[in-house]
């Protein structure tokens, strides 16, 4: 199995949500992740899910998520083709001895540190999975008090747009 | 144009405008305000059935009768989840219903008010889709959208739930506003290429079948599907779903694969080097042990489901549209091959076909100990009505003895509960079907078991005036669940004994529900029964057969066997290589 990457724009209507995860789960499919919101069309909502499944039974998620009448278009992005993103805040404990060592790090990673106590520092971190991790490893051994973590969201490279032909579909609607 | 009116007035004029002419329902508070309009409707016959799982099947067997959408009604709360089986039943089933439901008023809804049931929420896995209407002006666009949805593509039940103070509240009233459907686009027209390159495979092919299922009658293709099969010559296997779909005379049909199956028809599966699947889904009850299933065989596999194609076995060939559009499209490929010169050569199959028909014909024991066949009661049945009749089947060994022992010569003559097995489905569904088809004699064949869980339709049927015929097969028992426990749980009969020869009195039972009743317990009364029933058009018949209760339905894989291992009767295997 491995993880694949689908972009999935819906129509922004109550309960769109529900019917997506019970696909995932009356179908016996794995969500990696999964993470919803706005688009720049208020009508239209967008999900970036990781699935952790074969190349066949991703080609039936694709297909059962297809005829949810809600959905209007799922791309899948390849991770070289895209960028992918996720949002992690992370409170870590410090004290006096510690704090550089951990602000440091955060430089390093490219991080922020959003909210600052006498005994703890938050910190603010984007990106793939992997700088992530890595970022989780360096700043275990200071103590990692509270981890909270988005969804993974995720956009193709270059100038082509997704929405465009579904906004077209709902245009020629309501036109 | 625009006029006022309350959100139950717009329901039912919606519904009078979409071409509804019957509704199967019971009312109950939430859905009362819709039950008001619907007194006056000059054009909705709304019929009061005992139970709201009636309804749905009611609503099931009228579509599946006429081709049109059927419609139940009902209320919040338990109203509405007793037509969850119904509506699982057409979801399984691919039967165009558009359930509607009242709903607690908006304000309540998440408030656990009294009768209320999340509605859309539990039929979320079972139906293509649903709404929940909360604003009296959504109503008339959801009702066009449901009808759309329920009825095109791969047809299914759609379910709109409508909030009380939705029915209740003033709305102008718009008709002929757009569906806002953006992300529904079935696609019906099939590629012409895949087309023409599985037209090349069926000309090159030794082995060909063609493996029919319930689409094709979804499509009305009968007509197509009989040019195909004699233009190309290869044998046709017909699906529990699609009998009707081609004619069982036909000296091509091998007849039906699958678990009961014709030895004919699974060994051409098994042996076939090509299978062109026409709006068939390779569900389990044919497949047998999927990594077993046809292995020579490569797919052409023709849906109007994206989804269903490379599910559970890999098209070589895909084709996605309606399967008349694609049988048509398949003729004209087919021509042209035939125009170039290329034609199939199926001798050496048809020998090796012919002798598995002779060999492994249908047939029966009569039982040991004199008692009544249900299958010569099945068979004189399906001989003495003849094929311009409609068949229902309830669930277990009467259907697969309705499926093998009546000849279905016209498509939408028999209905029954093939996906998801639904017990109870019978009565209702007959009932449906008259409504929808009151010129044509309606027979429902139900076992003791499934009569008892739906048999208050009788009173329906008898109020109502929809006068159709029963024929009981009561053996007593629970008789397939009763021949697997034979079969495989060394004859320990747990729980399976109805004691319905003894209890209750059907005949008894159909009198007071103001049907005539006949008994029947020996060969030689068979035909006079049904003759009578035959003559009675003013109320419905019951006919109380009391058959043995050890009959078994033959052939048979076992769940989870291989097709290869297909028994012709108990402990007979068929030999394969008749030929050598």
């Amino acid at each position: 199995m491995s993880l694949h990457t689908l972009s999935v724009l819906v129509e922004n209507k109550p309960g769109v949500l529900a019917r997506i995860s019970g696909l995932f789960s009356r179908r016996g499919f794995n969500i990696d992740s999964l993470a919803v919101g706005p688009t720049e069309h208020p009508e239209i909502s967008r999900m970036t899910i990781v699935v952790n499944v074969d190349q066949l039974p991703l080609e039936q998620v694709t297909k059962q998520l297809n005829k949810l009448i809600n959905v209007l278009k799922i791309v899948e992005l390849d991770s070289s083709a895209s960028i992918q993103r996720e949002l992690a805040l992370i409170k870590v404990g410090t004290g006096a001895e510690t704090r550089s060592q951990v602000l440091e790090i955060v430089q390093m990673f490219r991080a922020k540190v959003v909210d600052v106590a006498t005994d703890a520092v938050t910190i603010e971190a984007t990106g793939n999975r992997d700088k992530l991790e890595a970022l989780y490893r360096c700043l275990e051994p200071f103590g990692i008090k509270e981890l909270v973590q988005s969804g993974m969201v995720a956009v193709g490279r270059g100038s082509r747009s997704i929405t465009d032909r579904s906004l077209r579909a709902l245009e020629s609607r309501s036109a | 144009m625009t006029e006022q009116m309350t959100g139950a007035q717009a329901l039912v004029r919606a519904l009078e405008n979409v071409g509804v002419d019957t509704v199967f329902g019971i009312p109950g508070g939430a859905i009362l305000p819709a039950y008001d309009p619907l007194y006056d409707s000059q054009k909705l016959r709304h019929i009061l059935v005992r139970h709201e799982q009636g309804a749905g099947h009611a609503a099931q067997g009228y579509a599946q009768a006429t081709g049109k959408v059927g419609v139940c009604m009902a209320t919040s709360g338990p109203g509405a989840t007793n037509l969850v089986t119904p509506i699982a039943d057409a979801y399984m089933d691919s039967v165009p219903i558009v359930a509607i439901t009242g709903q607690v008023a908006s304000g309540f809804i998440g408030t656990d008010a009294f009768q209320e049931a999340d509605i859309s929420g539990i039929t979320l896995p079972i139906t293509k889709h649903n709404f929940l209407v909360t604003r009296a002006e959504d109503i008339a666009r959801t009702i066009v959208e449901a009808f759309h949805i329920a009825g095109t593509g791969r047809p299914g039940p759609v379910l709109v739930d409508i909030a009380k103070d939705a029915l209740q509240s003033k709305c102008e009233f718009v008709w002929g506003e757009d569906m806002r459907l953006p992300g529904y686009r079935p696609v019906t027209r099939p590629h012409s290429k895949q087309v023409r390159e599985a037209a090349k495979l069926i000309v090159e092919s030794k082995r060909p079948v063609l493996y029919v299922g319930g689409g094709v009658l979804k499509a009305g293709a009968s007509a197509e599907l009989k040019v195909l099969a004699e233009l190309t010559g290869a044998p046709v296997v017909g699906t529990l779903m699609s009998k009707g779909a081609f004619p069982d005379s036909h000296p091509q049909h091998m007849g039906m694969p699958g678990m009961h199956g014709t030895v004919g028809a699974v060994g051409a599966l098994q042996k076939a080097d090509l299978l062109v699947a026409l709006g068939a889904r390779f569900d389990d009850r044919v497949t047998g042990r999927l990594d077993t299933f046809a292995p020579h065989a490569k797919v052409v596999h023709a849906d109007i489901d994206p989804a269903e194609i490379s599910k559970n076995r890999h098209a070589d060939v895909p084709i996605v549209g309606d399967a008349r559009e694609v049988i048509a499209d398949l003729i004209v490929a087919i021509q042209a091959e035939h125009a170039a010169g290329r034609t199939g050569d199926y001798t050496a199959w048809w020998k090796q076909l012919e002798e598995w028909k002779t060999t492994y014909s249908l047939g029966y024991d009569e039982p040991p100990n004199g008692e009544l066949s249900p299958q010569y009661v099945i068979e004189r049945l399906g001989q003495i009505v003849g094929p311009d009749a409609l068949y229902c089947a309830g669930v277990g060994q009467h259907q697969m003895w309705a499926a093998q022992f009546i000849k279905y010569e016209n498509p939408a003559t028999f209905l029954n509960s093939g996906g998801a097995g639904t017990m109870g489905y019978a009565i209702p569904a007959a009932m449906g079907a008259k409504t929808g088809a009151p010129g044509k004699t309606v027979w429902a064949i139900d076992g003791d078991g499934c009569f008892q869980m739906t048999n208050q339709e009788l009173a329906t049927c008898a109020i109502e005036g929809i006068p159709i015929k029963v024929a009981l097969i009561n053996n007593g028992n629970l008789g397939m669940v009763r021949q697997w426990q034979t079969l495989f749980y060394d004859g320990r009969y747990s729980n399976t004994n109805l004691n319905s020869r003894r209890i209750p009195d059907f005949v008894k039972l159909a009198d007071a529900y103001g049907c005539e009743g006949i008994r029947v317990e020996s060969a030689d009364e068979v035909d006079a029964a049904i003759q009578k029933a035959m003559e009675i058009n003013d109320r419905p018949v019951v006919i109380d057969f009391v058959v043995h209760n050890d009959a078994m339905v033959w052939p048979m894989v076992a769940a989870g066997a291989s097709n290869d291992d297909i028994k012709y009767a108990r402990d007979i295997a068929p030999n394969w290589e008749l030929e050598d």
